[in-house]
């Protein structure tokens, strides 16, 4: 079984170097694209049929191809590298930056070269200083090698690349918050249209895509898009996915496969199953803004279109698993308070709906909750959806509260009944 | 036109670039909205503003969309009253209640909070939230802004317009999620000279203005009246409101050719002169003893019938005093024996002025005309400091480059955001050549700074790049050629380009050179047009009258035909060098009308308590010649009457008329409109007094005004009958037809469900836009048409600096630089210390610290100020500052002396001696190098005792 871009990661050793990289074949799609048009990069991502794995799934070559062309104007175009990954339960991006930075560089240059762009950022969550360093380094290594810089590889091409690590927030990783970031502004997101393709960071046209898609582009400039498309499992969507699982099951962990494996396959032979002891009652398929999947969803190809026809986003794709001894309400409170913490405070819904609904379910917790809670939990999910609110933060924030409500509502009402947790003991 | 579905009903609207919201509100839906602001535009932050759209006919489901956020288009279906749509924004609302105060009975916002207002639209009556709210520390902003966080919303609003809209740096947003903080990094008052705005921008009471807290009322019992600021030459109008015989407040009067929504702080805050304890309430006369008691009125204009009986009267008008005072100390005294009230040199300006706008080839602009302009010239005028709403509109004109940009982009001109996330740092061309540095330089694209006399050279290099037969400028250095190839290239890049100069520049060529960019731009077929600051209220308006000015009157009292002197609205001490005012006031008889008492009422044998523009109406022309009427706001208890009906009564009791030559405005206007064609519309500008709505006055005091009955008890247990107002359509009452009024006669926004000042949506044709009715006010001068003037040709030689003389400019500071508002106690709080600014390099080869005390000799006067050194400030110039109260008038620009005589130290600190360092260079390279710069002693030795050898200065540090 193919895994591209896990293949040469050894947890107990440094990422490879420079020249170990290019001994495994780093830096060979480079050589070999910088001597064609930035076009052909585009096409093959667009064979590749790649879908952004920030949780989005954009068509990664859709996105590259709605940026304009050079408008003569000598200002310059720019991509970003997303790698400001706080979404509870993921960690997929750290395997990937702390494991072969190389990858990343060679991926991010592919896409700048597709888009024509003159500088491209490695936006960094703060608390990945082990990546930070590790990229810095491989950046010096790829300055010092004319990979980077001008004339790469005796191209005309210039690429400066910056590493730019952020003050840590959550926001930071919307990909317009993150683009005010950049600029020195609060991390607010913007409003759409203009979209960064066109209108990003500094006014000028930007793509910006997750570290995990852009580790794609070499293999499948490399190895062509036919191919990249055939490692997956799903008919639409190319490559390989890195999936995590975590919870209480017996080997929590990460591991790049084929993308539509299904959740049980993952759960069961990836990830061992749940705990002796522990019972499956449900999972958040793809981090803290996606919806709960259930037992009867345990097929379900984890491909972008399979998971939102059962209900649910992809999202990142490593999935947290509740189990029977664990209290839903305690989780959906657990995640509530961290995404009324990361509210920019910009619109309201976001600003004062969420630190409500986590005070409700802390209520709720602590056994003073009354059944009009319960109303007030339904009307949130019901009034904060997407387009009501500024960005989709909020909207995020509903999909696991609204889905407990679905399907662990008797867990919810056992709380106003007995006026307490029923996990806890009393 | 193209229609919008409103509830399947159809509505014509303009077609344009605009987005829903502005449409529904400018149809006359009631849709609530916290974010937008007609002048900020959107941002979609609130929430607020949801209402449903529909795909077609046949859609039933629709969603909700934000109204700001929609661009309207042609056949869209909407609906405000969808159940979603209206419970959405019931929801909006209950969130921002989430954490705000439950204090409306006492909140001093009540019965004008927006947020009050859009909480009872929404129909959000019943608190569910029952954990605690988020409190904030508040923080003090100074004399002016009190704050209150706890009431905030999180709109936005106050910051976008306090750095957005007003280009302040020292207030932003802090804290996240529902933990969001406006305010400063620390306590302090708010630097921006527009920060009073916050008060009318923030929708609830977080802002509220401080001036009013030691004499608060409710906001239902102000009696209200449309004025129009007095304190500088803009004329920004305003609303003016009193209770119990106090002016409690001012704010903004909506008039999109003035001053659009907003004000500067010094015509907000500079109100309370009205009420000073300095305020003259009776006349008085001189008694043998020199006692002056009061008298009533009667007794007053006899004793002074009797003194101009003699007929050697010369009057004196005043810039600050309206129209009809003016005119009616003229018919008093006879047109030949009329002076103005302003030193000659001024007076000849602003008749310059006055000669640009009516013979020259561009308009004068009005402040809207500037903020729309999209390339700025400002040549000698500081202008945040002499005109600070025109600072203001600047800052509007420089944003429609970035606007351009993201136009092309096709972003629409309300989404704010994204039009600056487009536009960056971009800034339309704007070119500042002033003496010393500005509080407009952060957006000029190239500044210049030189002595008066330079700025104007480089004005008229710019005229000559811009026409080669406009006059060329000798010896122009080849750095300063090169600038002013560069600012004629970005004025001419302009559709619209400005040029800015006024009388505060002090030199008589500055406005000759901008006269000449401006013909140049016309001739180079580019819309020019100029904009001129004048100094004062009524500068304009009283130089249109003939007559001299204070150095004439003074010769007319030195000829021997004068034995009286009448003094209208004026302190004399504030206009002339000591002894020239004390000679003047050493005529046989001096009769004083003021509202205030000043050195000049004091030496007057009978002076008249003169109203203010609140207590009086009458026409102010500001500087661009329009013509505008203030409305008494209040019947002033006391002796004070309108200078003009104290003026008519001396005429008839004089002698010089049969009968009172006018028993109220409607027929003084008359009179001036016949006396001089230049005011022939003059009564255009309001409606008159015997205008009615539906047969009726327009009251003065709104319908929930309290306590009609029980005011005035302590003196008499019947309700007084309302003073009647014979000068205007407005009545001293609650009774009378308080609809719509026509915009000259706005006496405050209300409307249904809009207590708030938000209810102006209701007033204006389409939200932002003109008001419904005629446009108040009249333009006086139009340019001339046809041929273009010959230019000027008096290109001024270039500036020499002398050896041991400096040339004093006048420093204008915002606060403390015009007379009445500097009795107002927030005001003096802000005004800066009296100071001698220097060129940083000259001081530093001086030894002069910051701060360090230094006699200042210009002329006969003597006075000791500390230094303030400038990086900017070319050397062999010197500043002092213009009008600050308790300094000596000067006749700036002056020649004069800067000495170190030895001082004791105070506060014991003291600074080692910095013996001569190497001249630094200055940007200014006319003026560079300065005589001083070659002669080490520009300055006698005798008289520089702290650069002896072995002596060492003492300074005085500047407080931190």
């Amino acid at each position: 079984m193919d895994r591209p871009l896990t293949q040469h990661i050894r947890p107990d050793r440094e990422p490879l170097t420079l020249r170990e990289y290019e001994q495994v074949g780093g830096y060979q799609a480079a050589r070999q694209a910088l001597q064609a048009a930035p076009r052909d990069v585009t096409d093959q991502v667009l064979k590749a049929s790649l879908r952004g794995r920030g949780g989005g799934g954009f068509l990664t070559g859709q996105k590259w191809s709605l940026v304009p062309p050079d408008d003569g104007s000598g200002q310059p175009k720019y991509i970003v590298a997303n790698g400001d990954e706080m979404e509870p339960g993921t960690m997929k991006d750290r395997w990937l930056l702390e494991g072969q930075p190389h990858q990343l560089i060679e991926g991010l240059l592919l896409g700048a070269y597709a888009i024509q762009a003159r500088v491209a950022y490695i936006f960094l969550r703060w608390d990945y200083k082990l990546a930070a360093r590790r990229l810095q380094q491989a950046l010096a290594e790829a300055y010092a090698e004319r990979l980077l810089g001008a004339h790469i590889l005796g191209t005309d091409y210039q690429l400066d690349m910056v590493l730019h690590t952020s003050a840590g927030r959550y926001m930071c990783g919307e990909e317009t918050g993150l683009l005010n970031a950049i600029e020195g502004r609060r991390a607010n997101p913007r409003n759409k249209p203009p979209f960064a393709v066109t209108c990003g960071l500094w006014g000028r046209p930007t793509a910006i895509n997750n570290v995990e898609t852009l580790c794609c582009i070499p293999h499948i400039v490399q190895r062509g898009g036919d191919w990249f498309r055939s490692l997956s499992r799903s008919p639409d969507e190319g490559g390989t996915k890195i999936y995590g699982v975590s919870g209480r099951v017996r080997h929590p962990g990460l591991w790049e496969l084929p993308l539509g494996t299904t959740a049980r396959e993952l759960l069961e032979e990836h990830a061992g199953g749940l705990r002796d002891g522990y019972v499956f009652r449900g999972l958040l398929p793809g981090g803290a803004s996606t919806d709960f999947l259930v037992a009867q969803h345990l097929d379900v190809k984890l491909d972008f279109s399979s998971v939102e026809k059962a209900g649910s986003r992809l999202g990142t794709g490593t999935m947290v698993v509740l189990d029977d001894r664990t209290c839903p309400v305690g989780l959906v409170l657990n995640l509530m308070q961290f995404f009324a913490r990361e509210s920019c405070g910009w619109c309201t819904p976001c600003r004062e709906g969420l630190p409500w609904l986590a005070r409700t379910l802390q209520a709720l917790e602590d056994g003073q909750g009354t059944s009009a809670d319960l109303d007030l939990l339904d009307a949130h999910v019901q009034t904060i959806r997407m387009g009501h609110t500024f960005c989709a933060l909020a909207p995020g924030a509903m999909a696991p509260l609204g889905s407990a409500l679905k399907y662990f509502r008797r867990d919810f009402e056992r709380h106003v009944a007995d006026q307490r947790c029923p996990w806890r003991a009393p | 036109m193209i229609t919008v579905y409103v509830e399947n009903q159809p509505y014509p609207v303009e077609p344009g670039d605009r987005n829903l919201l502005a449409v529904c509100l400018s149809l006359g839906f009631d849709l609530p909205y916290f974010c937008w602001h007609p002048a900020l535009h959107s941002v979609g932050a609130c929430r607020q503003c949801a209402v449903k759209l529909f795909k077609d006919e046949s859609d039933t489901q629709g969603r909700l969309i934000m109204a700001c956020m929609t661009p309207v288009k042609d056949g869209m279906r909407i609906s405000i009253a969808d159940p979603e749509a209206a419970a959405f924004r019931a929801g909006v609302v209950e969130w921002l209640m989430v954490n705000h105060p439950h204090d409306c009975p006492v909140c001093d916002e009540g019965g004008e909070c927006h947020l009050q207002d859009m909480t009872v639209m929404t129909g959000h009556v019943r608190r569910r939230y029952r954990f605690t709210k988020r409190t904030h520390r508040n923080q003090d902003l100074g004399p002016f802004i009190n704050h209150e966080m706890n009431r905030c919303i999180q709109c936005y609003r106050c910051l976008r317009f306090y750095r957005d809209y007003a280009g302040g740096r020292d207030f932003d947003v802090m804290g996240w999620h529902d933990d969001v903080y406006f305010g400063r990094h620390a306590d302090g008052a708010l630097e921006n000279e527009f920060s009073g705005n916050l008060v009318e921008v923030c929708p609830t009471g977080v802002f509220t203005d401080k001036t009013m807290k030691p004499h608060p009322v409710r906001k239902w019992n102000l009696q209200t009246a449309p004025s129009i600021c007095v304190h500088c030459g803009l004329g920004c109008n305003t609303l003016a409101g009193e209770r119990y015989g106090k002016l409690r407040r001012i704010l903004s009067r909506y008039n999109p050719n003035v001053n659009g929504y907003f004000l500067c702080d010094r015509g907000r805050f500079g109100y309370e002169f009205v009420n000073s304890p300095r305020r003259l309430r009776q006349p008085c006369l001189r008694g043998a003893d020199g006692d002056r008691p009061a008298v009533g009125p009667a007794a007053a204009v006899a004793r002074v019938a009797g003194i101009i009986r003699g007929g050697k009267a010369i009057g004196i008008g005043s810039p600050r005093g309206s129209l009809e005072g003016n005119f009616a100390l003229r018919e008093l005294v006879g047109p030949d024996r009329f002076f103005h009230g302003v030193p000659d040199r001024e007076l000849e300006l602003v008749r310059l002025a006055l000669a640009l706008a009516r013979q020259g080839t561009a308009p004068l602009a009005s402040l809207q005309e500037a903020a729309a302009c999209d390339a700025v010239f400002v040549l000698g005028e500081d202008v945040t400091n002499t005109a600070p709403m025109l600072a203001l509109a600047l800052r509007q004109a420089v944003r429609h480059k970035p606007a351009e940009l993201a136009t092309r982009q096709r972003i629409h001109a309300w989404d704010s955001l994204a039009i600056r996330d487009a536009g960056q740092q971009a800034q339309g061309p704007c070119f500042i050549a002033t003496a010393d540095q500005t509080r407009l330089d952060d957006i000029a694209t190239a500044t210049y700074r030189a002595a008066p006399d330079d700025l104007a050279r480089l004005g008229f290099a710019v005229a000559h790049a811009l026409d080669p037969s406009s006059p060329d400028v000798p010896n122009l250095p080849p750095d300063l050629a090169a600038w002013a190839q560069r600012a004629a290239d970005g004025l001419k890049a302009g559709q619209r380009p400005l040029v800015v100069a006024g009388t505060g520049g002090a030199s008589a060529a500055l406005l000759p050179a901008a006269a000449n960019i401006a013909w140049a731009l016309i001739k180079a077929g580019r819309p020019a047009q100029l904009c001129l600051t004048v100094p004062e209220c009524n500068s304009l308006g009283s130089a249109l009258l003939d007559g001299g000015g204070l150095e004439s009157a003074l010769a007319a009292l030195r000829q021997g035909d004068v034995d009286t002197v009448v003094v209208l609205e004026n302190d004399l001490y504030r206009r002339l060098p000591a002894a020239a005012a004390a000679e003047l006031l050493a005529a046989r008889h001096v009769i004083v009308l003021d509202h205030l008492a000043t050195a000049t009422t004091a030496a007057a044998e009978v002076v008249l308590p003169a109203a203010t523009f609140a207590e009086s109406s009458g026409t102010l022309v500001n500087n661009e010649g329009r013509a505008q009427r203030f409305f008494q706001v209040f019947v002033p208890e006391d002796g004070i009457r309108a200078s003009w009906r104290w003026l008519a009564d001396l005429i008839v009791a004089a002698g010089r008329a049969p009968a009172a030559p006018w028993r109220n405005l409607d027929e003084l206007l008359s009179a001036l409109s016949a006396a001089m064609p230049v005011f022939k519309d003059l009564r255009a500008v309001a409606p008159p007094a015997d205008f009615r709505m539906d047969g009726q006055k327009i009251p003065r005091q709104p319908p929930r005004y309290s306590g009609r009955t029980a005011m005035t008890v302590h003196r008499d247990i019947h309700e007084p009958q309302p003073p009647d107002d014979a000068d205007t359509p407005l009545a001293f009452s609650m009774e009378g037809q308080p609809g719509h009024p026509p915009p000259a006669l706005i006496q405050r926004y209300w409307a249904p469900g809009w207590n708030s000042a938000q209810a102006l949506n209701k007033f204006q044709q389409e939200v932002g836009g003109p008001l419904q009715g005629d446009a108040p006010g009249r333009r006086l001068l139009a340019a001339a048409a046809g041929a273009a003037p010959p230019y000027f040709a008096d290109v001024p030689p270039a500036f020499a600096a002398r050896a041991g003389e400096w040339l004093f400019l006048p420093a204008h500071h915002i606060y403390g630089a015009e007379e009445l508002s500097s009795v107002s106690a927030g005001v003096a709080q802000r005004a800066p210390r009296p100071t001698v600014t220097v060129n940083d390099g000259e001081a530093e080869r001086l030894g002069w610290a910051e701060g360090r005390e230094v006699q200042v000799s210009v002329g006969d006067t003597v006075q000791r100020l500390p230094v303030k050194r400038s990086a900017q400030l070319p050397a062999g110039v010197a500043a002092l500052p213009a009008g600050l109260s308790g300094q000596p008038w000067l006749p700036l620009p002056a020649w004069g002396k800067i000495s170190t005589p030895s001082i004791p130290p105070v506060g014991g600190a003291s600074a080692t001696l910095r013996s001569m360092p190497s001249l630094r260079s200055t940007s200014s390279p006319a003026s560079a190098p300065s005589a001083h710069s070659a002669n080490q002693a520009p300055v006698p030795p005798g008289r520089r005792p702290g650069l002896q050898a072995g002596s060492s200065p003492s300074v005085r540090e500047v407080p931190a």
